[in-house]
């Protein structure tokens, strides 16, 4: 698979699928390619690269809009909006490091096709939840558009979320417009010592439904917070437990108080203000606070669960499997490094009964890192079974019909 | 405007049908009698009106299952209907489709505080989920303004919007699972009670698809508590302009309140004549803002939403200064339909979305066209999200006014695309708008959307006729061109 076509506008895009389709040739589709180690190992014939149609479109401070090219590095999205004292509010985790690579790295359209919030998610949304508008390639080489630059919008059926979180296996995003939002004036995040995990998920569950107006619920176990790059929270010697609170500069001054005061009982407190803040989110957001492929994270989950069982779900895997857990999204995202088998060539490292679990906690798991090896033979993504699988292979069927794009990214076969 | 030419053989064999039907569920589920079948003719788009063959109640998934398995074999269409409160015809019966009522599976079946969600029925009302959860202090945020009397699952099939989705978002960003029932009776579940899906986003794909991928026999949505503390503020404005440049600054200086709505002058003394909310009569705008969340923040929002809104030139500003007062404030806003509907025997009300900037120059035009076709309007609209409802004043029982109030309506919605926006922001296609969908879409764009159909329901029996100008056939659509993309620039290929 070494032939790279790298097309220079969405005609190109358009050109390159079409004659995908006429030859029967499989594509593996890439922005940066940050997050190729995200899904099933895609088996295709030639690379797509849309690394070209990079480049923000549109910007519209006042009307918390932007548009870009799917390519368009997230670094420039990032320094665009914080020029104008804007963010994304879904707060899409960076994943390079996960993935070893240098942090910074990712475009938006791999955000969007891989459908990736980060710790703000249970808060303000997901990535598709700030969608507005595509403009795509299918698999049969056509050019199609979805959606607007406006807010609400129910004209046609919702294509942007269809093609959300579809890792490219439907059509090949070349635009995206999406919501962005004012940036809170402060932020900070109250640290508290030393909870078990079940007295972590009920300050979580109250903290979420409390007066302070969080943004953020996170509980890492001490062996993740031990790994984190902020002296408070690496040095804690136990369990943290994180909830972060966003808004005007008197008012976040006045809720750290109240919540502080709120859980003196709990145990001991401390704060993080801005930066540290940010880097306290980034980190607990991204999964690198699990053990380094290598080192015991050759496999980790990210699994969605109800929040309410979150930890008690990530509690059994870990007893069942071993290995190490972290929460974030108020319990509602388990990231899960289970202990590596003794001969992980024999076994599905645990798969199913991790997957077993997670359904009897009513969630589902995606394993986001593991070698391809494992990759190819542990459904990365939870598997769908009877009326449920058929419509999904109808959909793709429909979009791909000759199945040129990302062949088995997501499901086998499919 | 035109339906799908009603197929006779199945409208001859009703008798029959209704007869099968009876096997499937009990007799007094199915509706077969002129005079009753009468009640479901239209639904809130009033100017257009059709019996159905027969209506079908169910009282249960399983009946709803067993009711599309007999229409599949049978080649019977299938027009679902909630409470029939649609603005754009979604729920409009055809001659010889079933009207499959959803309003019977109305039952809560689980309210989870810990993991904040409700599980109930398509029939339950918008209402009645917030009244469950209201005495534990929870509430759902996406609020119609027909919240009493809409149903879940219309909310699902249209992604009903409400004052609060500025800052809590529509029916969409609110919703966590579905469990569907498809043309050929299979059940299949999505989502959950977890914050992400599993799998391809097809709950975000059946949001908004006005009933024409499958039937919804089950939602679980999303529960917030209720804020601790929530105030509205009443900024009235000489000007339209004012007003609009009032709601800019407020977004540009990093506000997101809870709600931002306008009303223009004829809306305003309309409310005002009807229920006395408090509004300034003499203003020609006026904004109903809400800041809600903690004290302190609602506070410090408060003094800077004043201080915006003098500078954007507001005439009055009034701060709610009890609940009762909030509640009243948003009385005249919540019941500006009915209001303005007194002003004429008839009032045809539109949905576009633009972008905020463009406020000023769309209500000019507006009134430009009012003039032109000699039909009054008034504007109440979600101004935060640059959502307008003009509502179109005219009387059905005059000559030719209805037409010019659709052709005056028709204009609006190609002024709001020419803007940059969209044609309906909350109420949907169905046959209003079915036949503008050209204006903004690609025929490469309408195709993909129906090959999503053809995903769900390759026959085309449910909803036909609604949100697609043509219908194209599954097995023409699922055909494929195989044509290199010759373009004037080759790609480039590097070895
Ligand atoms: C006075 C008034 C004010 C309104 N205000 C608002 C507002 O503020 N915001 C807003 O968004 N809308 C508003 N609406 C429009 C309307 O109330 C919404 O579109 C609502 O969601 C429709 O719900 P319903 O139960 O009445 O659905 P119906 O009108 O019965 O049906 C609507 C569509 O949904 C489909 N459908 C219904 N149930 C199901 C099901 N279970 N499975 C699959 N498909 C189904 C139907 O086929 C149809 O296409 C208003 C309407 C009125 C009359």
């Amino acid at each position: 698979m070494d032939r790279l076509i790298e097309p220079a506008d969405e005609d190109g895009l358009r050109t390159a699928i079409a004659d995908a389709v006429a030859d029967k040739r499989t594509l593996a589709v890439s922005g940066q390619g940050t997050k190729a180690g995200l899904g099933r190992p895609v088996e295709a014939q030639a690379r797509l690269s849309v690394a070209r149609l990079s480049g923000i479109v549109h910007y519209a401070p006042d009307e918390l809009v932007m548009e870009a090219g799917a390519a368009t590095p997230m670094a420039e999205i990032e320094a665009a909006l914080d020029e104008c004292g804007q963010q994304l509010a879904f707060e899409p985790p960076d994943l390079g490091p996960l993935y070893g690579q240098p942090p910074g790295g990712g475009t938006i359209g791999g955000v969007i096709a891989c459908n990736l919030s980060g710790s703000r998610r249970p808060f303000a949304g997901a990535a598709r939840d700030h969608v507005l508008g595509i403009r795509a390639v299918s698999g049969r080489g056509e050019v199609f558009a979805s959606g607007g630059r406006v807010v609400k919008n129910v004209t046609g059926y919702d294509m942007s979320k269809l093609l959300t979180g579809s890792y490219g296996t439907l059509a090949v995003l070349s635009l995206v417009t999406f919501k962005v939002a004012p940036r809170p004036e402060a932020t900070r995040t109250v640290l508290l010592f030393g909870e078990t995990p079940a007295d972590a998920a009920a300050t979580m569950e109250g903290a979420v439904d409390g007066p302070s107006d969080i943004s953020a619920a996170a509980y890492l176990p001490q062996k993740a917070a031990a790994r984190s790059g902020l002296d408070d929270v690496a040095r804690a010697g136990g369990p943290v437990t994180a909830l972060r609170l966003e808004g005007s500069r008197e008012g976040v001054a006045e809720r750290t108080v109240a919540l502080r005061a709120a859980l003196a009982t709990s145990g001991e407190t401390e704060e993080l203000h801005g930066r540290r803040s940010r880097v306290f989110w980034a980190e607990a957001g991204s999964g690198v606070l699990l053990p380094k492929a290598g080192e015991g994270g050759d496999m980790v989950w990210r699994l969605s669960l109800p929040p309410a069982q979150g930890i008690a779900g990530g509690g059994m895997i870990q007893q069942a499997l071993g290995g190490e857990v972290s929460f974030d999204w108020a319990g509602g995202l388990v990231w899960c490094a289970p202990a590596p088998a003794e001969n992980p060539e024999a076994v599905d490292g645990g798969a199913e009964k991790l997957r077993r679990i997670v359904i009897e906690h009513g969630g589902h798991a995606t394993l986001v890192r593991a070698p391809e090896a494992v990759r190819r033979r542990v459904p990365v993504f939870q598997p769908e079974g009877g009326a449920l699988a058929a419509l999904t292979r109808r959909v793709k069927e429909n979009f791909d019909p000759r199945g040129v794009l990302n062949p088995g990214r997501m499901f086998e076969g499919l | 405007m035109e339906m799908p030419a009603p197929d006779h053989r199945i409208i001859s064999r009703r008798r029959q049908i209704a007869r099968s039907l009876r096997r499937l569920v009990p007799a007094d589920a199915v509706i077969d009698r002129a005079a009753e079948l009468s009640a479901y003719e239209s639904d809130g788009f009033t100017a257009y009106r059709q019996k159905p063959l027969i209506t079908v109640l169910p009282v249960d998934r399983d009946e709803v299952a067993a009711v599309l398995r007999y229409c599949a074999d049978e080649g019977i269409k299938i027009v679902p209907r909630g409470a029939g409160t649609s603005l754009s015809g979604g729920a409009l019966p055809l001659a010889d489709g079933i009207t499959l009522g959803l309003a019977r599976l109305n039952r809560i079946t689980d309210i989870d505080y810990p993991n904040r969600a409700v599980t109930c029925g398509p029939g339950v009302t918008n209402l009645a989920i917030s009244t469950a959860v209201s005495s534990r202090g929870y509430y759902y945020a996406p609020d119609p303004s027909s919240q009493v009397a809409c149903t879940i699952g219309g909310n699902v099939a249209e992604n009903a919007g409400g004052v609060h989705c500025l800052k809590y978002g529509l029916t969409t960003n609110n919703l966590l699972g579905l469990e569907l029932v498809m043309m050929g009776g299979e059940v299949v579940r999505l989502g959950g009670k977890q914050f992400d899906a599993a799998g391809l986003d097809l709950l975000g794909a059946m949001t908004g698809s006005e009933g024409l991928l499958a039937i919804v026999t089950e939602v679980t949505v999303r529960i917030l508590k209720t804020p601790a503390r929530a105030v509205a503020f009443l900024a009235g404005f000489d000007s339209v302009e004012n007003a609009a440049r009032c709601v800019g600054e407020v977004i540009a200086a990093g506000i997101i309140p809870a709600a931002m709505e306008m009303m223009d002058g004829p809306a305003i003394r309309a409310a005002e004549a009807f229920v006395g909310a408090g509004y300034p009569t003499e203003a020609e705008a006026l904004l109903i803002i809400e800041a809600d969340g903690p004290e302190v923040e609602v506070a410090a929002a408060t003094a800077r939403i004043e201080l915006i809104a003098r500078r954007a030139g507001a005439t009055t500003f009034r701060v709610s200064g009890s609940e009762a007062e909030r509640l009243a404030f948003w009385a005249g806003r919540k019941s500006a339909f009915p209001a303005v509907g007194r002003l004429a025997p008839d009032y045809y009300c539109m949905d576009g979305t633009i972008p905020r900037a463009s406020l000023p120059l769309v209500l000019t035009r507006i009134t430009e066209l009012s003039r032109e076709y000699g039909l009054a309007v008034a504007n109440v609209f979600h101004a935060g999200d640059g959502n307008l409802h003009p509502l179109i004043l005219y009387d059905a029982n005059k000559d030719g006014e209805l037409r010019r109030a659709e052709a005056f309506g028709t204009d609006i919605l190609r002024l709001c695309v020419e803007v940059g926006g969209v044609l309906t922001g909350e109420h949907g296609v169905g046959v209003e708008k079915r036949d503008l969908m050209a204006e903004v879409f690609t025929e490469d764009d309408l195709k993909h959307q129906q090959r999503l159909k053809c995903a769900f329901d390759p026959d085309g029996l449910l909803n036909p006729g609604k949100v697609f100008p043509t219908l194209h056939r599954c097995a023409e659509l699922g055909r494929l061109h195989v044509h290199r993309g010759q373009v004037p620039h080759p790609e480039l290929e590097r070895f």
